[in-house]
C-alpha cells in the first residue's frame, strides 16, 4: 500500500482547499511527484491509466493519474467541482479529441490495447466504451430512433424485428419502457429531464458496450428516478464495466465497489468503497466525504 | 424586518423609471417600424398605380375583309404564299373604308400608324387558325399603336396626352371613341411575349424565362458547392492559419460590390473560356460566384447553431464524423441553410450590375429556349425599359417591377414557410 510522504496527515488547514488549479500547488503539498494512496492497481483490470496528464491549451487539468478500472465492477469518481473528473472520464473513450486544444499524455489501455495508438479505431473504441453525459442529450428524433441509432450505425441488427427487440430490451433495462411504450415514435426531446437521461442510458447500452462511462447521470433526477438508475447500474455491473462520476456520496457508496477521489487535477486516493467511506486513508479524502468542503 | 418596506419603496420608485424607459424604447421601435412600412407602402402604391396600366392595352374595332386579291393568296396551305401575303393591306383597307375623307398620302400614313405594326401578324394568326374565314368579313379588335394607347388611357383619366399625335389623328381617335370602337382589353402580350422596340408589343415573358434559367443555374451551382464548403470548413477543416485566411476572404467576398463579379465573369468566363456572352450560362456562373459567399456564411451559421451536445451524443455513440454530420448536423442545419440559399437567390434575382458587364443587357426579342440562348433577366429588362424614351414604357417599367417584386415576395415567403415547416419536426 502506498502512503504518500508528501501529504501532511491530519486535519488540513483552510488554505489546503484554496483553488490553486492554475498555478503552483506546493503550498498544499501537491507537488509534481505526488503518489496516489490506496490500491490503484487491481487484479482483473478492464482499463488501465498510467501517468495520464491532460491539458486544455497550456492549462493542465489532470496531473499524472494512474488507476485501474476493474472488469465488471463499478468505480465511482468523486471530488470537488472542477477537479477534473469529467476530463479524466472523457479521456477513457477519447471524447476529449473533439475539444480543440485538448492534449493528452500518458498511457491508457483497454484490455491491453493502447487507446491512443494510431492503430486503434476511435469509432470502434466508442462502440466499446459508451458514455452517458452529465446533461441529457437525446437526439431530436423519436424515442425509437434514439435507441436504435447505435445498433443501426454499427450494423448490429439483421432485421427490423431484431432492432425492435434491441430497442425494447434497452428501454426495459433503463426502466423507461413502461413509460414510453405507447409513444415510441414521438420526440425523445419531449420527455422529462429524468426520462431523457434514462433514454440516453438506454441508447448507450443498446450497443452493449464493454465499458459505460457515466458523468453524473443522476444530477437532474428525482430520488425515485435516481434509485431506478442505481438499480440499473447494479444490474449492469454484472456484465459491464462502469465508471461513474457523482457528487452524491451516498450514491457512490451504494453503487460502487471502488472509489477514486480527485482533488485539483490529481488522483488522491483509490480504495474499496467501503474503506473510503469508513476509513479513508488520506486526510483530503476524509475532509471531502465528511462534508468539510466540496 | 424593518428594512423591507424601505426596499420595497425603492423598488417601486425605480419601477417608474424603468417603465418609462421601456415605453420610450417601445415608442422608438414602433416609430421605426412604421417609417419603414410607410416607405415600403409608398413605393408599392406608386409602382402599383403606374404599373397596372400595362396589364391592359388599347384595341380598335375594324371591319376586316379577308380578300384573296388584296392578300395575294389563293391557298392558305401554301407556306410561300402565306409568307409573301400582304397582311397589312387588310387593316389598311378597313381604315380607308371607315375614314374615306382622308386621301392625302401623308395623312393616310398617319391613319395607318394608329394601328400597331404587329396587327398584320395578329390578323395572319387569326386567319391561319380559321382558314374558313378566307373571303369573308368580320369585326376584329386590333391592337393600337403605343401612342394611341397612351392617348386613350390618359383620355380616360380626363387629361388626354396629345403630344405625339397630329390633329387629324386625334379627330380619327375621337370618332373611334365616340362610336365605341376603341376599348381597353387585357394585355396578354405583356405576359407572354419577349421584348420589343414597340411598347405595345413588348412583353415580360422573355425576361422571366431568362431569369428562371439563370437562377436555376445559379442555384444548382452555388447551393451544393456552398453547403459542401460550409460543412467542410465547419466540421472537417483543421482550425489553423490557412482556414482563418479562407474564412476572412469569404467574408470579404460577400462584401465585394456585385459589379466586380461581372468584370470577373467577363474576364474569365467570356474572354478566357470563350463562353458566348448574353447567355444564361454566363449569367448563372457569375451570379453563382456572387451568391456563394452568402450561402457559405449562412450555412456555416446554421451548422454552428447545432448544439454541441448533439454532436457529442453522436460521437459518443461511435458515429464517425461523417455520420455525425449526415445524420444529425445537416438535418438540423438544413432549414437555416435553405433560408440562406433562398435569400441569396432573391438577391441574385434582383441583381443587375454584374449582368450588364457580361452582355445580358442586349436587346433580345426571342424568348430563350435554353441555357445557351441569348437572354435578358427581369431587373435588366426593367433597366432597359426605364431607359427607353417612349411614354408607354413608363407603365411597362412599373409593371415589370411589380412582376419582379411578386417573385421576390414569393421567394421570401417560401423561405419563411420552409423554415417553419422543417423546424416543426421536433
Ligand atoms: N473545454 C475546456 N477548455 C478549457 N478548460 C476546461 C475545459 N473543460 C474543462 N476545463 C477545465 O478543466 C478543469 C476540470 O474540469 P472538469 O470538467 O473535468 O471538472 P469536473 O471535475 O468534472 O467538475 P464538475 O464536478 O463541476 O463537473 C476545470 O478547471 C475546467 O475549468
Ligand atoms: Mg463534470
Amino acid at each position: 500500500m502506498n502512503t504518500s510522504a508528501t501529504f501532511g496527515v491530519g486535519t488540513p488547514s483552510e488554505s489546503d482547499f484554496r483553488d490553486t488549479r492554475d498555478g503552483d500547488m506546493s503550498d498544499i503539498g501537491l507537488t509534481k511527484g505526488h503518489v496516489t494512496v490506496g490500491s490503484v492497481e487491481i487484479q482483473a483490470a478492464k482499463m488501465t491509466a498510467r501517468g495520464v496528464n491532460i491539458f486544455y491549451g497550456d492549462k493542465q487539468a489532470i496531473h499524472d493519474v494512474t488507476v485501474d478500472i476493474g472488469k465488471n465492477q463499478v468505480i465511482a469518481m468523486i471530488g470537488p467541482s472542477g477537479c477534473g473528473k469529467s476530463t479524466f472520464l472523457r479521456s477513457l473513450n477519447r471524447m476529449n479529441d473533439t475539444i480543440d486544444g485538448c492534449k493528452i499524455e500518458g498511457d491508457i489501455r483497454i484490455d491491453g490495447e493502447d487507446l491512443y495508438s494510431p492503430k486503434l479505431d476511435v469509432v470502434e473504441l466508442r462502440a466499446r466504451v459508451g458514455m452517458v453525459f452529465q446533461k441529457p442529450n437525446p437526439f431530436p428524433k423519436s424515442i425509437y430512433d434514439n435507441v436504435a441509432y447505435g445498433p443501426k450505425i454499427h450494423g448490429l441488427a439483421e432485421t427490423r424485428v431484431d432492432l425492435d427487440e434491441m430497442v425494447e430490451k434497452s428501454l426495459r433495462r433503463a426502466g423507461l419502457w413502461d413509460e414510453v411504450k405507447d409513444r415510441l415514435f414521438q420526440a425523445g426531446t419531449g420527455l422529462s429531464g429524468g426520462q431523457q437521461q434514462r433514454l440516453c442510458i438506454a441508447r448507450a447500452i443498446a450497443v452493449s458496450p464493454e465499458v459505460i462511462l457515466m458523468d453524473e447521470p443522476c444530477s437532474a433526477l428525482d430520488p425515485i428516478a435516481t434509485a431506478r438508475i442505481e438499480e440499473l447500474i447494479e444490474e449492469l455491473s454484472h456484465n459491464f464495466t462502469i465508471a461513474i462520476v457523482t457528487h452524491n456520496m451516498q450514491q457512490a457508496a451504494r453503487v460502487s465497489q471502488r472509489t477514486a477521489y480527485f482533488h485539483l487535477g490529481r488522483l488522491i486516493e483509490v480504495n474499496p468503497t467501503e474503506q473510503v467511506f469508513t476509513n479513508p486513508e488520506h486526510s483530503l479524502t476524509e475532509s471531502y466525504i465528511t462534508g468539510r468542503f466540496g | 424586518m424593518s428594512k423591507e418596506p424601505i426596499y420595497l419603496e425603492k423598488i417601486q420608485r425605480s419601477l417608474v423609471g424603468r417603465y418609462r424607459t421601456e415605453r420610450v424604447f417601445r415608442g422608438f421601435g414602433m416609430l421605426a417600424v412604421s417609417l419603414g412600412l410607410a416607405a415600403v407602402l409608398l413605393v408599392f402604391v406608386d409602382i402599383f398605380i403606374k404599373g397596372t396600366g400595362a396589364f391592359s392595352a388599347t384595341y380598335i374595332a375594324l371591319d376586316v375583309t379577308y380578300e384573296k386579291d388584296l392578300l395575294g393568296i389563293e391557298n392558305l396551305a401554301d407556306q410561300r404564299q402565306v409568307n409573301s401575303g400582304d397582311w397589312e393591306a387588310l387593316y389598311k383597307q378597313a381604315l380607308r373604308r371607315d375614314f374615306p375623307d382622308i386621301r392625302k398620302r401623308g395623312e393616310r400614313r398617319k391613319l395607318y400608324a394608329l394601328v400597331s405594326s404587329a396587327a398584320g401578324y395578329d390578323i395572319k394568326d387569326r386567319l391561319l387558325a380559321n382558314p374558313g374565314l378566307l373571303g369573308s368579313k368580320e369585326t376584329l379588335w386590333i391592337l393600337a399603336d403605343d401612342d394611341i394607347d397612351s392617348y386613350y388611357k390618359s383620355w380616360l383619366d380626363g387629361n388626354a396626352y396629345t403630344a405625339r399625335l397630329t390633329d387629324g389623328q386625334i379627330r380619327v381617335l375621337d370618332t373611334l371613341i365616340n362610336t365605341e370602337r376603341m376599348q381597353l382589353h387585357f394585355n396578354a402580350n405583356f405576359l407572354t411575349r419577349g421584348d420589343s422596340r414597340e411598347p405595345e408589343q413588348a412583353g415580360i415573358w422573355g425576361a422571366v424565362i431568362g431569369s428562371f434559367l439563370t437562377l436555376m443555374l445559379t442555384l444548382v451551382l452555388s447551393f451544393p458547392v456552398g453547403i459542401a464548403a460550409a460543412v467542410y470548413l465547419e466540421e472537417f477543416a483543421p482550425k489553423n492559419k490557412v482556414t482563418d485566411f479562407i474564412e476572412v476572404n469569404i467574408n470579404n467576398l460577400a462584401a465585394v460590390p456585385s459589379i466586380i463579379f461581372g468584370l470577373l465573369g467577363l474576364a474569365i468566363f467570356i474572354n478566357l473560356f470563350q463562353i458566348p456572352r448574353s447567355i444564361p450560362v454566363v449569367g448563372g456562373l457569375v451570379l453563382a460566384v456572387m451568391t456563394l459567399p452568402t450561402i457559405i456564411i449562412t450555412s456555416r451559421a446554421a451548422i454552428k447553431s447545432v448544439p454541441p451536445s448533439i454532436r457529442e451524443a453522436a460521437l459518443g455513440m461511435g458515429a464517425s464524423r461523417n455520420q455525425m454530420v449526415l445524420h444529425h448536423v445537416l438535418p438540423l442545419a438544413l432549414p437555416g441553410m435553405l433560408t440562406g440559399a433562398i435569400i441569396g437567390m432573391a438577391r441574385a434575382l434582383g441583381e443587375t450590375a454584374p449582368l450588364l458587364m457580361i452582355g445580358m443587357v442586349a436587346f433580345i426579342v426571342d424568348i430563350p429556349a435554353g441555357f445557351m440562348d441569348p437572354a435578358t433577366v427581369l431587373p435588366v429588362q426593367i433597366f432597359l425599359w426605364a431607359d427607353s424614351p417612349e411614354r408607354a414604357f413608363i407603365e411597362k417599367t412599373s409593371a415589370a417591377i411589380m412582376v419582379l417584386l411578386g417573385f421576390l415576395v414569393t421567394m421570401n415567403i417560401s423561405a419563411v414557410w420552409l423554415r417553419k415547416r422543417l423546424e416543426r419536426r421536433w
